[in-house]
């Protein structure tokens, strides 16, 4: 009885689907060549630890900001901002370009309080879905106006780069950065790389706090990468997704920025407030695009909002609230300040930890790189192999490629890890 | 000029870099502001003193956004703002709904909450919430688990995310979308990937639909055609399928393999009820087929600028559902990484709780009575001025815009005379309307008819 009930229904559902009008064809899906795609290398990972039922797992995977109690931290600023803005906003749409007061407070923050370039109004800026969506904005500008431009891409740099300038369509080339023996910054094949590139080419730049290896140029580094992008003619996009995160003063970290800036180029900058807010799933950035004059900036700014309609209209208000809300009031700005530098100091108190931990331990490998190295990211230098016996023998959980996320490191946990790290790296 | 005696090295100067660069911020101290003002040193010809992106020319105003934006640097008293689709009050005011204040404080006094990163899919009780809206609770493709549910930025990115992913999946690379349409959806079908074709939607003489050139269109459509429809409350029309019609229509399409997309963006707002203005959707679902959807929270919960929204995808089963729910997360990831937490939780907080839920539907069935309102006394003040004409349709569209049947001209002169503010193919928001400024609007429309042809 229940076969033919079923049988029944089926051919019930055959027939007001087709309207007997029917083929083979009809009855399977469309999509049954869809191949199942592979798992995000980074959120891959913390979907894998929170399946863990280990009571010792250790999640240094994802780049979000975690206290000393391995929680998540909502900061008191923003608390405050959103007790402030809870039940006297409305809910309406924002113009395409975002909210204004966010984006102008937003580049302040990037070009500088008393910016020459925000006061002639040079500075061409959009409210952009964080970081990614700042970056996806520009790769779509950049293919629709200079279509026969590529992307120069560090190496290594965070995988999502290149997802974006391929969904957009950008042919993609690499430059040197990491250098793995010294587990520094590989200077002399960078400036070469920038040197032999096409005149004029497209390059993105971390601004600070590079991910995931946590190298940066020194500031001289910086000004020489800027005169030789100068003589080439080359066109800088930096990402800053780390402003303040890093040293714990956003001005410092915006030293490359404002060194390129000093020496006359016209750059693009993305900016983030995931991380230096603690805004992560706000979705709050900017995107900006420095130009000749006030008119080139209005028209640049009118194709941005052109290439923002079309995916998704306009930006959410409620993170770019906080943000206005925060930067606009002295004293939340300066709560904000005090907040950064809290988060960034931790982060540069547990590498110290590490290290001392991994050296007091015996291991014969340096670990120098681990101080030397800034923001969230660690570059350990291990292996997918040794990754992979971390998370199997320690259920400590991390990107393939040896990044470390310092966030997730804790006075609870640095011993445990060290030893863990020390353990698979000896036989090394 | 005189910059070129300090050129940066590039060869035979002997200079270093680091000197260089040095003489070069001195020379800017030595060197007259106006000589060095707009060109940076450079050394070789081939170097950019210019940005760029200097060629690059400004691009046009929004149609419909752009309205707002004429509308605000009006001084008059009078002006009238009738373009873009967001409620106002009988006070002209925008609406928060009380049960959206209700799980906003719920949201800001629980101090266990974080900003952590949703996944990239979204908040997963809005997902499933999301659905339950649009389907039915006991509708069998929720029992059988074959839909995946993403959430997106409202109606638009639900659009977006859907259109890329059946240019990359699907074998049919042309979506057709009714005449007229929401002025955006061409724009994100085709950056979607997608090339876009029309069919016959808009009967202008009836001013009601044009049945049989739909089913025309429809019929002559290669198989597998996507099809871009309307849930409910059709924009900027108004004008929808009778259930007869709808079923018909799901007939041909199935016959077809026609691929069904809804966007549906006014899901309670058109009748008032929840379900009968997702009854098309539920029929197609209902057959057994799959199809799309995109859902928008900014109306029908007044969320516009959170940008709450869903695409569901309606598959032949659970497996293949879970494979696309996969590849949805690749289209995802490189445009913005995973979607804003807060206006998702909002929406989660009210659909799950039975009275916020209740509330809610009593606050959006007040919203839609008031539309209707608005609908009959405009249709009753144009019938006391004896307009000239069939003003009928203003009463039998439904939703939020009315599709007055004015033309260019007609809507200029109101602009210009009455300062009344619409989008030039004549579709005016009855949400914009209030009983204080419905005889303003039937005086400019009496005059443009009668003045202007």
């Amino acid at each position: 009885m229940a076969l033919w009930n079923a049988v029944a229904s089926r051919l019930a559902r055959q027939r007001s689907w087709t309207a007997g009008v029917g083929s083979s064809r009809a009855l399977s899906s469309w999509w049954h060549s869809v191949e199942p795609a592979p798992k995000d290398p980074i959120l891959g990972v913390t979907e894998a630890f929170l399946a863990d039922p280990s009571p010792d797992k250790v999640n240094v995977g994802v780049g979000a900001y975690r206290d000393d109690n391995g929680k998540p931290v909502v900061l008191e600023c923003v608390r405050e901002a959103e007790r402030r803005i809870a039940g006297s906003m409305n809910m309406e749409y924002l113009p395409m370009g975002g909210s204004v007061k966010m984006v102008e407070e937003t580049l302040k923050l990037a070009y500088g309080d008393n910016s020459e370039f925000i006061k002639d109004k040079r500075v061409a800026a959009v409210q952009a879905l964080s970081g990614t969506g700042a970056c996806r904005l520009f790769a779509e500008f950049q293919k629709r106006f200079r279509p026969e431009s590529q992307i120069y891409i560090p190496v290594p740099t965070w995988s999502n780069h290149h997802n974006i300038w391929r969904d957009a369509q950008v042919p993609q080339r690499t430059y040197h950065y990491y250098h793995a023996e010294s587990r520094g910054l590989d200077f002399a094949s960078l400036m070469d790389d920038v040197k032999n590139a096409p005149s004029g080419s497209f390059f993105l730049l971390h601004a600070c706090a590079h991910n995931p290896t946590g190298v940066d140029p020194s500031e001289e580094q910086w000004r020489e990468i800027s005169q030789q992008f100068k003589a080439k003619g080359h066109f800088a996009l930096f990402d800053m997704a780390y402003q303040g995160f890093a040293s714990g003063d956003p001005e410092r970290d915006a030293k490359s920025i404002r060194i390129f800036l000093e020496d006359g180029h016209f750059i693009g900058i993305a900016q983030s407030y995931a991380k230096n807010m603690g805004l992560y799933g706000q979705r709050v950035g900017c995107l900006s695009v420095l130009c000749e004059d006030e008119k080139q900036a209005v028209a640049v700014k009118s194709q941005l909002q052109m290439i923002a309609r079309p995916m998704y209209s306009n930006p959410p208000v409620h993170g770019a609230l906080i943000v206005s809300t925060i930067l606009g009031d002295p004293e939340l700005k300066q709560l904000w300040l005090k907040e950064v530098k809290g988060m960034a100091d931790r982060i540069i108190g547990m590498r110290t930890a590490l290290r001392e931990n991994l050296e007091n331990l015996g291991s014969s490998l340096s670990w120098k790189h681990i101080t030397e190295q800034i923001g969230m990211f660690c570059y350990s230098g291990m292996t997918p192999e040794q990754v992979d016996r971390l998370t199997k023998e320690f259920h400590i959980y991390m990107t393939r490629n040896g990044r470390i996320s310092m966030a997730g490191v804790t006075t609870g946990n640095v011993r445990y890890l060290a030893n863990a790290i020390h353990v698979v790296t000896e036989s090394t | 000029m005189a910059s070129k005696s300090f050129s940066s090295s590039s060869s035979s100067s002997g200079c270093s870099p680091a000197s260089d660069r040095r003489i070069s911020v001195l020379a800017r101290h030595l060197v007259a502001e106006n000589a060095l003002s707009s060109s940076p040193i450079y050394a070789s010809p081939t170097s950019s003193a210019n940005s760029v992106f200097a060629h690059i020319a400004r691009g046009p105003e929004d149609p419909i956004l752009g309205v707002t934006v004429a509308y605000n640097k009006d001084p008059s008293p009078v002006k009238l703002n009738l373009g873009v689709g967001a409620y106002r009050t009988e006070e002209g005011k925008p609406l928060v709904l009380n049960v959206v204040r209700k799980a906003e404080h719920m949201l800001v006094n629980d101090r266990s909450r974080v900003k952590e990163y949703l996944p990239i899919v979204g908040l997963a009780d809005f997902n499933k919430l999301s659905a339950k809206l649009i389907f039915g609770a006991d509708s069998p493709v929720i029992r059988e688990n074959r839909i995946t549910t993403v959430q997106c930025l409202s109606g638009t990115g639900s659009l977006r995310v859907g259109g890329e992913f059946l240019a990359k999946h699907y074998h049919q690379r042309t979506i057709y979308i009714p005449l007229p349409t929401w002025g955006n959806h061409p724009k994100v079908f085709t950056l979607a990937g997608l090339s876009v074709k029309t069919y016959r939607y808009y009967d202008p003489a009836t001013r009601g639909l044009n049945f049989q050139g739909l089913m025309e269109d429809l019929g002559s459509a290669p198989s597998g055609a996507i099809i871009l429809l309307h849930a409910c409350a059709h924009n900027p029309t108004g004008v929808d399928p009778t259930p007869q019609q709808w079923e018909q229509i799901r007939r041909l399409m199935r016959s077809k393999a026609l691929m069904p997309f809804f966007d549906s963006a006014y899901q309670g707002f058109a009748s008032g009820s929840l379900d009968e203005d997702a009854q098309p959707v539920r029929m197609f679902a209902a057959d057994g087929g799959e199809l799309l959807v995109a859902q928008s929270y900014a109306k029908n919960m007044g969320l516009y600028g959170e940008r709450v929204g869903a695409l569901s995808i309606v598959c032949k089963d659970a497996d293949v559902a879970g494979r696309v729910e996969s590849q949805l997360k690749l289209v995802i990831r490189p445009m913005y990484s995973n979607p804003p937490i807060h206006g998702a939780s909002i929406v989660a907080a009210i659909l799950k709780d039975g009275n916020l839920y209740n509330e809610w539907t009593i606050e959006l069935k007040a919203m839609a009575d008031r539309i209707i309102s608005m609908r009959k006394q405009l249709f009753d003040a144009l019938h006391a001025r004896g307009t000239p004409g069939d003003w009928s349709h203003i009463i039998k569209q439904i939703g939020m815009f009315t599709f007055t049947g004015l033309n260019s001209e007609q809507v200029a002169f109101m602009t210009r005379e009455y300062h009344i503010y619409m989008t030039s193919d004549g579709r005016i928001s009855m949400a914009g309307l209030s009983s204080k400024t419905v005889p303003h609007l039937a005086d400019a429309i009496h005059a443009a008819v009668t003045r202007m042809k």
